[in-house]
């Protein structure tokens, strides 16, 4: 088991290193160069020349790869044009509000999923598989920002009036702050009504980031399980006299949920781009909304920083699900 | 000598042969004409790709002239509702919005089908060649996808037209089409690897034929179905993240051009006053995508040996 995640440690160095190397080429690939970029609508030919030469952009390409290598280990990725903050301090801020919001998308996603697509395999063909099919059809094809618009205009403000439109928590209520993780602040700190505040904002942006995943979900879990149910193991099972139940539960559900892990953690890119149009739409202050108005400014430190970091963090959580793929299922690990 | 066999047994027999000598994609295609799903989404393309060619036709007013006289209220932000005349009403500027939404179908028609172009013939050319050569090339260019694939799509995406100094619609369409590069590549030298020790390939390099003509027409014929479903699915995901990065506001900024995802993204804007401008486009886009989807889930179901009856 060591072997098998030291090695895929390993195997995704060259990834790393490859994507340090474009993401250096898009630097300099964009208008006005790095320095042009850096300095925004300050630029002026002499600030470049004179930021060229702190950069080090005078030096020889291979030097200056290396520096910018090591800045970026370093973590330090310039300040933010929009608001004159380190980029690394900006997206420690709002990273708790985007991997709240996304977990609450995926817990949805994968709590609806899994018992739908289930569903949807064991009435193969019938009216329940049908709608469940053709639900996950439109659900893909609704665009992301204008579910989440829908869902404010229905059951926010004006609407119904259910759910607060936008924001994390509601102006002015007492809350501590420990974690910067809303939901869980309160929990800490016992303020209850805090938490139901905040899991209240959760709601509609977690749907809206929620549905496509969820969709993807329900298709792979549906023809995983119907690809199981017709394997000679669960034929096996049956005609030796196993209860339906337990064919269902330890046979079938076992093994078709394999391949759902995998695609589970293949979510995490969409859940990503996802949230970038969710937070957007729902002035939820996270990554994505840092990266939104980062386009709007080009403020290109930031989106510097930010495109590097999500591609690390996705190539590392697929790399945990490709190791937790090997815990559930002892083949993956012997090649 | 008569042969005595039942009626039935010999239909079924004329049935089998009939089988055995029609190819694979004959057989699909005869299984999605009898498929609802499969009939659904062909339609649905098939009014869209007719809307795009005569939508300068149907369009019962110009879709660019402002009609200043329609701003009967000189509050701001009052935008004319329908009306007789302007069916969908006016957009923001007094251009009849009904016009503007059919003609609409022509730029994201082109958004999608150019978007899905480029990035399948830069795939291909890349899984191709992996997947004819193997070995080093394979092992370089294989990658290389990956270093793509590691991003996520709509990052990517973004990257790519944040490039660009002035954003506009080939920024889009490029943006696009770079995303869906590594899912062509992957997809075509998969089929093309699994074809290498396939039977018809090694009976076509025994009798000495070429390998470039082994690989041109044995190996990528053969290995065109799936790499034409995710064409088709590619088409709808096209028109969904152009409409996505003119939401980001990397869209084309020319206020003249109609295209459902740009008109739905600047219609944000209006939601509060009218917020049918957003609807009109949304729908439009929601059916097409759907469309296509349903068009490409239904070839590929039929493509399936696995559903060889």
């Amino acid at each position: 088991m060591l072997r098998f995640v030291v090695r895929r440690l390993l195997q995704a160095i060259p990834t790393l290193f490859i994507l340090s190397i474009l993401v250096f080429a898009w630097l300099r690939a964009l208008p006005g160069g790095p320095a042009g970029a850096m300095l925004g609508d300050k630029a002026t030919p002499e600030k470049i020349a004179d930021l060229n030469r702190t950069l080090g952009l005078d030096q020889p390409i291979f030097v200056q790869y290396f520096k910018f290598l090591g800045r970026v280990l370093t973590g330090d990725f310039g300040s933010s044009l929009v608001s004159n903050q380190a980029v690394l301090d900006e997206i420690g801020f709002a990273l708790p509000a985007t991997i709240e919001l996304s977990l609450t998308a995926l817990l949805l996603a994968v709590g609806f999923g899994i018992p739908l697509g289930y569903l949807a395999a064991r009435y193969h063909g019938r009216l329940v598989d049908n709608s469940v099919v053709i639900g996950t059809l439109v659900g893909v094809a609704v665009p992301v920002f204008f579910l989440g618009y829908l869902l404010k205009l229905w059951f926010a403000g004006e609407g119904l009036g259910w759910f607060p439109p936008s924001g994390r928590q509601t102006t002015g209520i007492d809350a501590t702050e420990v974690t910067g993780f809303a939901t869980l602040d309160g929990l800490l700190t016992g303020e209850f009504d805090a938490f139901g505040d905040a899991l209240w904002h959760l709601v509609l942006p977690g749907v809206a980031l929620a549905t496509i995943p969820a969709a993807v979900i329900v298709r792979i879990t549906r023809a995983s399980v119907l690809d199981v149910v017709n394997e000679d193991f669960v034929r096996t099972a049956e005609s030796k006299g196993l209860g339906r139940q337990t064919v269902r539960r330890r046979h079938v559900l076992r093994n078709a949920l394999l391949p759902v892990t995998t695609t589970i953690g293949l979510q995490t890119g969409l859940l990503l781009g996802g949230a970038v149009l969710t937070e957007r739409v729902f002035n939820w202050r996270g990554i994505g909304y840092l990266l939104a108005e980062g386009i709007e400014r080009r403020d290109y430190p930031r989106l510097q920083a930010l495109i590097l970091l999500g591609a690390v963090v996705y190539v590392l959580v697929n790399l945990l699900v490709d190791i937790a793929y090997g815990i559930i299922d002892p083949r993956v690990r012997a090649r | 000598m008569t042969t005595i066999m039942p009626k039935r047994r010999k239909d079924k027999v004329d049935e089998l042969a009939k089988a055995a000598g029609t190819s694979l994609t004959a057989q699909a295609f005869k299984r999605m004409r009898r498929s609802p799903v499969a009939i659904t989404g062909a339609v649905i393309v098939a009014l869209f790709l007719l809307m795009a060619i005569f939508a300068p036709l149907l369009t019962p007013k110009d879709p660019y002239f402002r009609y200043p006289e329609l701003f009967t209220i000189k509050t701001p932000n009052f935008i004319p509702g329908s009306m007789p005349g302007f069916l969908f009403g006016s957009d923001e500027f007094g251009r009849d919005f009904f016009s503007r939404v059919l003609v609409a179908s022509q730029q994201t028609l082109l958004v999608g089908v150019l978007a899905t172009l480029i990035g399948l013939s830069i795939g291909m050319v890349i899984g191709g060649l992996a997947g004819a050569f193997g070995g080093w090339v394979d092992t370089v260019l294989m990658r290389l996808v990956d270093v793509m694939l590691s991003v996520p799509s709509l990052l990517l995406a973004i990257s790519i037209a944040a490039l660009a100094a002035q954003p506009s619609q080939w920024t889009v369409i490029i943006a696009v089409s770079i995303v869906t590069v590594p899912i062509f590549a992957r997809l075509l030298r998969g089929a093309m690897l699994a074809q290498r020790s396939s039977d018809h390939v090694l009976a076509a390099t025994a009798v000495g034929i070429r390998r470039r003509t082994i690989v041109l027409r044995h190996m990528l014929p053969n290995s065109m179905g799936p790499v034409l479903v995710q064409a088709t699915l590619t088409l709808a995901t096209a028109i969904l993240e152009a409409a996505a990065l003119s939401f980001l506001g990397l869209g084309d900024p020319d206020t003249d051009r109609a295209e459902w995802g740009l008109m739905l993204a600047n219609a944000q804007r209006y939601l509060e006053v009218r917020p049918e401008l957003a609807f009109y486009p949304a729908i439009a886009i929601i059916i097409v995508a759907l469309g296509f989807t349903l068009l490409g889930e239904s070839m590929r179901e039929a493509l399936d040996p696995k559903n060889r009856r």
